[in-house]
């Protein structure tokens, strides 16, 4: 009896752990059957259209906003110690290691991970999955590579969109609202923003996050419960685990990035 | 929606993105401020360093000439050696005297260079003779301490 | 088991199913079913909802493996072939699915040109041919621009036909073809599917539980219930049969071997919890 509630979370943590057994394997035979992507790009151009393009909006938005914000808060907080004029280094600091890439890849996954995972849910819903494997076409070579490698491609380029919108949108608080002198704004980011430690890593970690991200989403689709409810629910878990993967890898990478500085 | 259009969505995209990318390196990042001009390199001694770091800028009258490019101890007279790059378009005479100072109170510190007489001009390799080290502020109170508490004895 | 059970006795047979169990021990769905198809036939598998219909469908194709028992396809036993042999039998197999399962995000051409383009290197003037052919055989040639969206139930189940005629299979599959159609859609599709499987010399499985309709395009009927065949015979035999199933079923009726209740205990006693005492 006692021993009721722990069995409990056994069973989760089983349920847990050939979860993302199941999710490795199912990103091996991905990369697998990947072939199809190279021999017929179109099927890629047209899933990056809709995970990537159609995805600008809502990050040059944000990226905006983010960046104004950091701008406004961090001059705020910067001038009382009379030095205003780093916040542009600031800013893009703040953006480039760690806000782009974690607000990118969020947006992201609830952007386009959310619709990647009802269409390819509601495809097995309505039996399109098990139409293409009675026509003897493999699903994961049509259906989810091209997905899963157009997540992978469009999420890094969308990071960086972010990042130079909000940098830009720094800017425009800084120097046309707050009268921070343009030049400074500018030299103070350059001289402490490192291409290796700072880009580099920085874009390191939004290919890892689109792997994330993109794996969740195909994954998450294709294993849907057959019904309404069951798209429902996999659309909600791609969210939320994205999420959850996102913030607890950036943690693990920066860790190991940035260690010591 | 007709492949064409698809493809030029796809493709503006793509290339945006890639400029984004090209936008952080260059203007964002300081890789290119150095790379784009040629530098030379000199050394300079120091008995102590204080907080003076890597790739911290030069200056000279307040303008940033170059960067230091390397920090490491001398163990045979256990000085700090600093390697600085300076810019090529700003030649600095043999007898230039080097000291590190801070950026405001709280600032990172840099390396100020004070440009002598000599007609001579430093070239690669060269060393500067004439340094001062960082101010160290433990040093500072202390011997500010121990001059009061001396007074104090007489 | 002999040698002689692993193939085929009668060459005229495309679909044998021997002794077929499905399911767990104590929850089967199906129990030693035995079926044959002969080639160039239009066989119905008639039976209520739930009684496995669809599953013996997914044996055929290979989607599921039987507990028990030999599924054997144009000679080929189906549960022991890997899955490039699979792939290559299914090549030579159409399905059409309960509600169609076209594929939403491309159009009635596409739809129908996709298997085409997957399986072969024919050039597009060629698909175009063929796709047009395949749409003009189901009446909907001049619907080829539209989006799965736009199209009627039956429409869609048309489209989703010439879709699985359109690499001249030898067998299709009918998963619930006159679910959900109106009066007319229903004639339409009936009438195609008797001709088309004529036309192309193809075979067909119809799985339904619409009697009146299928009995009038079938050759050949399999009444399952509970997971077990109970008749079996041409459509003559089986108007004629005396079996109270049979009749039950093709006639529609509520009650009799098939319980309109679901099984409960006595209906006084769960009104009055004390009145059995």
């Amino acid at each position: 009896m006692l021993l009721q509630p722990l069995a409990g979370i056994g069973g989760k943590a089983n349920g847990l752990f050939s979860r993302v057994g199941l999710a490795g394997r199912f990103l091996l035979e991905t990369v697998y059957y990947s072939g199809m992507c190279l021999r017929r790009p179109r099927l890629v151009i047209k899933e990056i259209y809709f995970v990537g393009v159609l995805s600008l909006a809502i990050i040059v938005v944000s990226g905006l906003f983010v960046g104004m914000v950091l701008g406004l808060q961090m001059y705020d907080t910067l001038d009382r110690f009379g030095s205003g004029e780093v916040v542009g280094m600031v800013v893009a600091l703040s953006l480039v290691r760690e806000l782009g890439p974690v607000l990118s890849a969020i947006l992201f996954a609830s952007r386009a991970g959310s619709a990647v995972t009802a269409e390819i849910g509601l495809m097995r819903a309505t039996e399109q999955i098990s139409a293409m494997e009675m026509m003897a076409i493999q699903p994961i070579a049509r259906v989810v590579t091209p997905r899963f490698w157009a997540g992978v491609i469009s999420l890094p380029l969308l990071t960086s969109i972010f990042n130079v919108t909000g940098i830009l949108g720094g800017y425009l608080v800084a120097v046309n609202l707050l009268g921070v002198d343009g030049g400074m704004f500018w030299s103070e980011m350059q001289d402490s923003v490192d291409f290796r430690l700072d880009i580099m890593n920085g874009f390191d970690k939004s290919v890892i996050f689109a792997i994330a991200v993109s794996l969740v989403a195909v994954f998450e689709g294709y294993h849907a419960t057959a019904t309404a409810e069951g798209v429902s629910r996999a659309t909600t878990r791609t969210v939320v685990i994205s999420a959850l993967l996102v913030l607890g890898l950036d943690f693990v990478l920066t860790a190991f990035m940035f260690r010591g500085i | 929606m007709k492949y064409s259009m698809l493809d030029l969505w796809v493709g503006l995209f793509i290339v945006v993105g890639v400029a984004a990318i090209v936008f952080l390196s260059l203007r964002v990042a300081n890789q290119t401020t150095l790379r784009a001009n040629e530098t030379y390199s000199v050394t300079a001694e120091f008995d102590n360093i204080g907080g003076l770091k890597v790739r911290a800028p030069v200056r000279s009258a307040g303008v940033t000439v170059g960067r230091i490019a390397d920090i490491y101890l001398d163990t045979t007279t256990f000085k700090a050696v600093v390697k600085l790059e300076i810019e090529e378009q700003f030649p600095f005479s043999s007898d230039t005297s080097a000291s590190i100072l801070t950026a405001g109170l709280l600032g990172e510190q840099y390396v100020s260079l004070q440009a002598g007489v000599d007609t001579e001009t430093l070239s690669d390799g060269d060393d500067i003779w004439l340094t001062s080290s960082a101010m160290v502020l433990e040093n500072l109170i202390s011997n500010f301490m121990f001059n009061a508490a001396s007074e104090g004895d007489q | 088991m002999s040698a002689d059970s692993s193939q085929s006795l009668l060459p005229d047979l495309l679909v044998e199913i021997r002794s077929v169990s499905f399911g767990y021990e104590n929850n089967l769905v199906l129990r030693n079913i035995d079926l044959t198809v002969r080639r160039g036939q239009v066989v119905a598998i008639l039976g209520p909802s739930g009684c496995g219909k669809t599953t013996l469908l997914r044996l055929i194709g290979g989607q599921l493996k039987p507990s028990r028992g030999e599924v054997m396809v144009d000679g080929l036993a189906v549960p022991q072939l890997d899955r490039d042999d699979l792939f290559q039998l299914r090549r030579k197999m159409g399905m059409l699915f309960q509600f169609g399962a076209l594929f939403t995000d491309l159009s009635v051409f596409e739809n129908v040109a996709f298997q085409m383009r997957e399986h072969t290197d024919l050039p597009e003037e060629m698909i175009t041919d063929l796709v047009l052919m395949k749409l003009h055989a189901v009446g909907l040639r001049g619907a080829h621009e539209l989006m799965p969206a736009e199209l009627s139930g039956g429409m869609a189940r048309r489209v989703a036909l010439a879709r699985a005629i359109a690499l001249d299979p030898m067998l299709i599959l009918y998963d619930e073809p006159f679910a959900g159609l109106d009066p007319i859609s229903l004639g339409v599709v009936s009438k195609l599917i008797r001709t088309l499987n004529d036309a192309l010399g193809t075979t067909s499985v119809i799985v339904t539980h619409d009697v009146a309709t299928s009995l009038d395009i079938v050759d050949y009927v399999y009444l399952i219930s509970d997971g077990r065949v109970v008749a079996h015979g041409r459509v003559e035999e089986i108007r004629a049969s005396s079996d109270p199933f049979v009749q039950q079923f093709i006639k529609g009726e509520a009650d009799g071997p098939v319980a309109f209740h679901y099984p409960t205990g006595d209906y006084a006693s769960m009104i009055f919890p004390g009145h059995g005492d």
